[in-house]
């Protein structure tokens, strides 16, 4: 494998390549790139209930999404052997406001002191793990869409709901930074 | 809710109002398309709640970039595919459902929820299982978790404003 393989890829090679993922699926199978919509279908496959929302043929509906989903976490888990591992390359000034709020290890792809699972036994892993994770799965279902839904996939079509989607997703990102992250991180 | 109202949820990826066929033989095509999806958010460090945190902090264009070229992409392939009125391998008319913006509520609402997730877990829905691949383990609790989001959305739905 040549190096470049192995690296992190610039920005303008990542970018297109995200992006292809919409006409690659809609020239397989007229099908609309979107990764939250599986969090339904999961729902849907394990725990309908008696809740209307999960109340569809879940097979025919998501399991191409839900195939796609496991290749994801096969490509990644690929991408971490094939690769030379190395710290994520982050700016100057965002290594320097993280190590003021009380991040020192800049080794891994997330930082350990909040994403292992002796982190999840102290209040800012659980926060960033448990709590980030309902706000994700909440968040998304009443959104019906995440960043690839929305961001990708709806705003490359023009859609309006999808523009108020991504201006909420950056409201509450920089509230959650600048506002509830030095909470988190900084006293509990 | 049936089948009928799947289209406007998005992230359920169903392109027609049609019933959706099941198409086995399609289900390689989705596994190895995944497979690089979840390798490209490794390279390009997507998937980490670093580079999260240097977007929203406006410290790097690299995500910006990247989400940017991303959307141009997408919008230039679905202008060609609508311009040549080209159809998918399976057959079907080529299109993305329109959603109602309705009172709007649901998508700021909903993406604000969405978003102080994010920034929490420094990841959206794909990377959390990228990073499961790349061996941050414990994201497997935030996808219960996220399950759990997810189920009590659908359990509320009748009382929310969308």
């Amino acid at each position: 494998m040549t190096a470049w393989f192995n690296r992190e890829w610039p920005w303008y090679v990542a970018g297109p390549l995200i992006g292809l993922f919409v006409p690659a699926l809609l020239l397989t199978g007229n099908k609309v790139f979107g990764i939250s919509g599986n969090l339904r279908h999961l729902c849907s496959a394990i725990v309908p209930g008696k809740v209307e929302f999960f109340r569809y043929d879940w097979r025919r509906a998501g399991l191409w999404n839900l195939v796609f989903l496991a290749g994801v976490l096969i490509g990644g888990f690929l991408a971490s052997h094939l690769g030379t591992s190395h710290a994520i390359n982050i700016s100057p000034e965002t290594m320097t406001t993280l190590s003021k709020l009380g991040i020192h290890d800049f080794t891994g792809v997330a930082p350990h002191e909040l994403f292992t699972w002796q982190a999840l036994l102290t209040l800012r892993g659980f926060i960033s793990v448990v709590v980030g994770g309902f706000l994700v799965g909440f968040g998304t279902a009443y959104a019906a869409g995440c960043t690839s839904g929305h961001a990708i996939s709806g705003l490359a079509n023009f859609q309006l709901p999808s523009l108020f989607a991504v201006l909420g997703f950056f409201a509450g990102g920089l509230a959650a930074t600048y506002f509830i992250l030095p909470l988190v991180i900084g006293r509990l | 809710m049936t089948q009928t109202s799947l289209p406007e949820f998005e992230g359920c990826g169903v392109a027609s109002g049609e019933q959706p066929e099941l198409r086995p033989a399609f289900l390689p095509i989705y596994l190895l398309l995944g497979m690089a999806f979840g390798f490209i958010l490794t390279r390009s460090e997507v998937l980490s709640w670093f580079r999260i945190q240097e977007m929203f902090r406006f410290q790097s264009f690299r995500m910006y970039g990247i989400i940017g070229s991303a959307i141009a992409t997408a919008a230039v392939s679905l202008a060609l595919i609508k311009r040549a009125g080209l159809k998918s391998v399976s057959g079907e008319s080529i299109a993305i459902p329109a959603r109602q913006l309705g009172s709007g509520v649901q998508y700021v609402a909903g993406g604000t929820i969405f978003g102080l997730g994010w920034a929490l877990t420094g990841a959206c829905p794909g990377p959390i299982f990228a990073l499961i691949g790349n061996g941050v383990t414990v994201m497997i609790v935030a996808v219960v978790s996220a399950l759990a989001g997810t189920w009590i959305y659908g359990w509320l739905q009748a009382q929310l404003p969308h």
